[in-house]
C-alpha cells in the first residue's frame, strides 16, 4: 500500500523533478518564444514601422512620417470598405450565432442521428476558404445564370452570398461550441426549474442561456473578428466586383477591409507604405472591438 | 551552476532553431562559393506555358557549364506580386521581366543597362527594347508576338465565304452575321465565346483595348506613356465586342463565367470560325492532342482586328511583345556575369534558339531559329505588302491589372445587360487617369 501511494502524482512533487522544470523554465519556454518573435514580434515591428516609410521593397525604404496614414483616411474605397465590412459583420454575427445556437439546442435533444448531423454541420468549416469562395461562386452563377445574371453583377447578391458563404462555413463550428456549453449547464438546476413550474422558454430564457454565457462570449468574439478579417472567401467569391467608377476613384462595391489592404498594397508600384498604413489601422480596429466586444459580454456571465 | 548548464543548453537550442532556419541559405552560399567563378542564374519566369522548356533549357546549361539555374515560373497573373516578393529576398532573381512601361516605371531602378552586353549585340532590331529615361537599355524584347482573329479557313469555305472577302470591318461583319445567322444548319458559329472570365478577360480588356488606343495615340503622335486618354475610338471598340457578342453561340450574362479554356476548345473542335488571339496558341492549336485539337496548319490564318477605322483595309497584324529580359542590378558581380552568360547561351547556342523558336516564335537575334508558326509568315507577309503594324499601345498602360479589371467589371455589366456602355468608357478614360495617378502618387 504505502509503495503504491509512493508511485502517485505526490511524485510529480519529488524535488527530483521539480528542481529541474524551476530551474530550467527558460529551456522550454525558448523555442516557442523564439518563434513567436521571428514569426509574429518582428514582423509586426516592422511593419508598424514601414507603415510610416514609403517603400517598394521592405529592404528599401525612406522616411515619410504620417503621410501614409493621410492618405489611408482619405481614401473612400478604404471608408466604403470599412462600412461594407461592418454591415457584414453584425449581419453574420446574428446570423450565424442564432442559427448555431438553434442547432446545437436541436441536437442536444436527443433525436435519433444527433451524431450524424453534428458531424454534418462541422465539415464545411474544415474546408479551406479559396476552395469554398470558387465552390459558391459556382453554385451562385449556377442558379443566377438560369436569371440572366450572376454574383458579379450586383453587389447585393454578393453581399448575401458572402452572408450565406460564411454561415454555412461557421455556422457548424459555432454549433459544437454551443453544444458543450449546453452540456455543461447543470441537470440539477434545470430538473428544480421544471419542478417550480417553469415552461421551455422560460427555463431556457433564465436557466440555460445565462448559464453559457461564456460560449456566446467565445462564439460572438470568434465570429465578429472572423467577418472582419475575411479575406479567402471574399477574394474567391466577388473580388470586389462590381465596381462603381466616380471622381476619378474605383469603388469596388463588394470589398471588404483586408482584401481592399491587400489590393492597395499592390495597386501603387512606388509606395507600399499606404497599405501597410492601412493594414495597421485595420490592426487597432479589430484588437478594439475584440476587447470591446469580450468586456461587455464577460459582464453577463454568471458563477455558478 | 545548474542555471548556467540551462542557459547554455537554451542558447543551444535556439542557436539549432536558427540553424533549421538559415539553412538554405547556408547551402546556396556553399553552392556558389564552388561555382564562385562562374556565379549562378536565378530566372523569375512570367510565361506559364513555358515554364518547362525553360526549366530543361536552364538543366542542359548547368549540365554543360555547371553554372547552377534556377528558374521559377509565377503563376498566371501574379507576376508583379511575386517579382515584388522575390526581389526582397536576399537570393533575389538575377534575371527578370519587365516587359511594359509600368515595369519599368516600378523596376527600372533594379535593372542593369544591358547596352553593349555580348547577348545586346547579338539583337537584330533595337524595336521591342525598353529604354530608361536617360537611353539607359534597361531591357530587352527577346521575342515579339502578334495578334489579330484566328481563322479556320476550312470552315469558312464550308459557309460559302473566303478570306479574300474580309477586308475591313463591314466585310467581316457581313460574313459573320452570315455565319450566325446559319449557325443551327452549318453546325458552327461565327465567333468563340467572348467569356470575361479572368482567364479569358484579358483578351478584350488587353488585346482588343489595344486597338482604340493604337488608334488614339497614332492620331496623337504619343510615345510615351500619357497621364490621360480621350477614348476617341471607343465607339471601334463596342462595334467590334457588340460583333463578338453577337455572332456567337454564348451571349448575354454567360460570357460572365465563360473561360478561356471554353473559347480555345470551341475554336480547336471546329465550333466556331473566329477566335481572337496571338501567335502563341499556334502551339496548342495544330500540335496538342491532349485537348484533341489537332488542326491543319493549312487550314489557320490571322486575319487584322477590324473595328471599322478609316483605312484599316491596310492593318497588318498586331505586333509586338511584352517579353522582354532585365538584368537585376543589385545582384552580385558574379550573378551577373553568370546570367549574361547564359543569356548569350540562349541566343546563340543551337539548344537555345531552337527552344526559343519553337515556344516564343521569331527572336530578334542573329542566331535565331526559324518557326514554323504560320501566323508569324502571315505577319511578315503583310509588312511585305506594305500593311501598317499595329503596336501593342497598350504597354503604356498605367498599373495594368486594376485598369484591366475596372474594365473588364464595365464590359461584364454591359454586355449582361445590367450596365450601360457610358460606364465602360468611364473605366476606360477615367481609369487611366485614375491608375495614372495612383501610380505615381509619392
Amino acid at each position: 500500500m504505502t509503495r503504491k501511494r509512493k508511485n502517485d502524482g505526490a511524485a510529480l512533487n519529488s524535488p527530483l523533478i521539480r528542481r529541474p522544470i524551476k530551474h530550467c523554465f527558460a529551456l522550454f519556454l525558448l523555442p516557442t518564444f523564439a518563434a513567436f518573435c521571428i514569426g509574429f514580434l518582428y514582423p509586426f515591428a516592422k511593419g508598424i514601422f514601414l507603415s510610416f516609410c514609403k517603400f517598394k521593397l521592405t529592404k528599401d525604404w525612406t522616411w515619410v512620417g504620417f503621410s501614409n496614414y493621410v492618405k489611408a483616411f482619405q481614401d473612400n474605397s478604404f471608408a466604403h470598405a470599412f462600412w461594407y465590412t461592418a454591415l457584414f459583420a453584425v449581419v453574420s454575427l446574428l446570423l450565424i450565432n442564432i442559427l448555431a445556437f438553434a442547432v446545437a439546442y436541436a441536437l442536444t435533444r436527443g433525436i435519433r442521428g444527433t451524431n450524424l448531423f453534428r458531424t454534418v454541420f462541422f465539415m464545411p468549416n474544415l474546408i479551406g476558404g479559396i476552395v469554398l469562395g470558387y465552390i459558391w461562386s459556382m453554385i451562385f452563377d449556377g442558379i443566377l445564370s438560369r436569371y440572366g445574371t450572376s454574383i458579379l453583377l450586383n453587389s447585393t447578391y454578393g453581399f448575401w452570398g458572402l452572408i450565406i458563404l460564411m454561415c454555412w462555413q461557421q455556422i457548424g463550428y459555432m454549433m459544437i461550441i454551443y453544444i458543450a456549453g449546453l452540456q455543461a449547464v447543470s441537470e440539477d438546476m434545470l430538473e428544480a426549474a421544471k419542478i417550480d413550474g417553469a415552461s421551455g422558454w422560460k427555463s431556457l430564457w433564465h436557466i440555460t442561456i445565462p448559464n453559457m454565457m461564456p460560449s456566446f462570449t467565445i462564439c460572438t468574439f470568434l465570429t465578429l473578428t472572423n467577418s472582419f478579417k475575411l479575406f479567402d472567401q471574399n477574394l474567391a467569391l466577388t473580388n470586389g466586383r462590381p465596381f462603381i467608377q466616380s471622381g476619378g476613384e474605383t469603388i469596388k462595391t463588394t470589398e471588404m477591409l483586408a482584401l481592399n489592404i491587400v489590393n492597395a498594397f499592390y495597386a501603387n508600384n512606388t509606395n507600399r507604405g499606404v497599405g501597410q498604413a492601412k493594414a495597421v489601422i485595420f490592426f487597432i480596429l479589430v484588437a478594439a472591438i475584440g476587447l470591446i466586444q469580450l468586456r461587455a459580454t464577460r459582464s453577463r456571465e454568471v458563477q455558478q | 551552476m545548474k542555471k548556467t548548464i540551462a542557459l547554455l543548453l537554451a542558447l543551444c537550442l535556439c542557436l539549432c532553431l536558427f540553424a533549421g532556419c538559415g539553412n538554405n541559405k547556408t547551402e546556396s552560399n556553399g553552392s556558389t562559393e564552388t561555382s564562385s567563378a562562374s556565379g549562378s542564374v536565378y530566372y523569375l519566369n512570367f510565361k506559364p506555358e513555358a515554364d518547362q522548356a525553360w526549366q530543361d533549357l536552364a538543366a542542359k546549361y548547368t549540365e554543360e557549364t555547371g553554372v547552377p539555374v534556377k528558374v521559377v515560373t509565377a503563376a498566371s497573373g501574379t507576376y508583379e506580386d511575386t517579382l515584388a516578393a522575390e526581389m526582397d529576398k536576399s537570393a533575389a532573381p538575377t534575371l527578370f521581366q519587365a516587359g511594359n512601361q509600368g515595369a519599368i516605371n516600378s523596376w527600372g531602378d533594379y535593372c542593369l543597362d544591358l547596352t553593349d552586353t555580348a547577348f545586346a549585340n547579338e539583337l537584330t532590331t533595337d524595336d521591342f527594347n525598353l529604354y530608361g529615361e536617360d537611353g539607359a537599355l534597361l531591357s530587352v524584347g527577346y521575342c515579339y508576338e502578334c495578334f489579330g482573329i484566328i481563322v479556320n479557313k476550312a470552315l469558312l469555305e464550308q459557309a460559302g465565304h473566303s478570306l479574300d472577302e474580309i477586308t475591313n470591318f463591314e466585310t467581316l461583319k457581313a460574313v459573320a452575321d452570315d455565319i450566325h445567322a446559319r449557325a443551327g444548319e452549318l453546325g458552327f458559329d461565327a465567333f468563340s465565346s467572348a467569356g470575361l472570365e479572368s482567364s479569358s478577360s484579358w483578351r478584350f480588356s488587353g488585346h482588343l483595348a489595344n486597338m482604340p488606343l493604337f488608334y488614339e495615340f497614332r492620331d496623337n503622335d504619343v510615345t510615351s506613356q500619357p497621364a490621360e486618354i480621350e477614348g476617341k475610338y471607343l465607339d471601334n471598340y463596342k462595334a467590334i465586342w457588340d460583333l463578338y457578342t453577337t455572332d456567337s453561340a454564348t451571349t448575354g450574362a454567360a460570357l460572365t463565367t465563360a473561360t478561356g479554356d471554353a473559347s480555345e476548345a470551341e475554336f480547336g473542335q471546329g465550333e466556331a470560325v473566329f477566335y481572337q488571339n496571338g501567335s502563341w496558341e499556334y502551339d496548342s492549336l495544330v500540335n496538342d492532342a491532349e485537348k484533341g485539337f489537332m488542326m491543319n496548319p493549312d487550314d489557320l490564318a490571322m486575319i487584322p482586328i477590324y473595328c471599322g477605322v478609316d483605312g484599316e483595309e491596310n492593318a497588318g497584324l498586331c505586333s509586338g511583345t511584352e517579353n522582354c529580359w532585365a538584368v537585376n542590378k543589385t545582384a552580385s558581380e558574379e550573378d551577373i556575369q553568370a546570367t549574361l552568360d547564359f543569356l548569350y547561351w540562349v541566343v546563340t547556342s543551337d539548344e537555345g534558339t531552337t527552344m526559343m523558336a519553337e515556344q516564343f516564335g521569331p527572336c530578334p537575334f542573329k542566331n535565331a531559329k526559324e518557326p514554323e508558326n504560320v501566323f508569324f509568315a502571315q505577319a511578315n507577309e503583310m509588312i511585305a505588302d506594305g500593311k501598317y503594324t499595329v503596336t501593342w499601345a497598350f504597354n503604356f498602360t498605367p498599373a495594368v491589372e486594376d485598369w484591366r479589371a475596372g474594365v473588364v467589371d464595365a464590359l461584364t455589366q454591359y454586355t449582361a445587360g445590367t450596365g450601360d456602355w457610358d460606364a465602360v468608357k468611364t473605366a476606360f478614360v477615367d481609369g487611366w487617369a485614375t491608375q495614372y495617378a495612383a501610380e505615381n502618387a509619392g
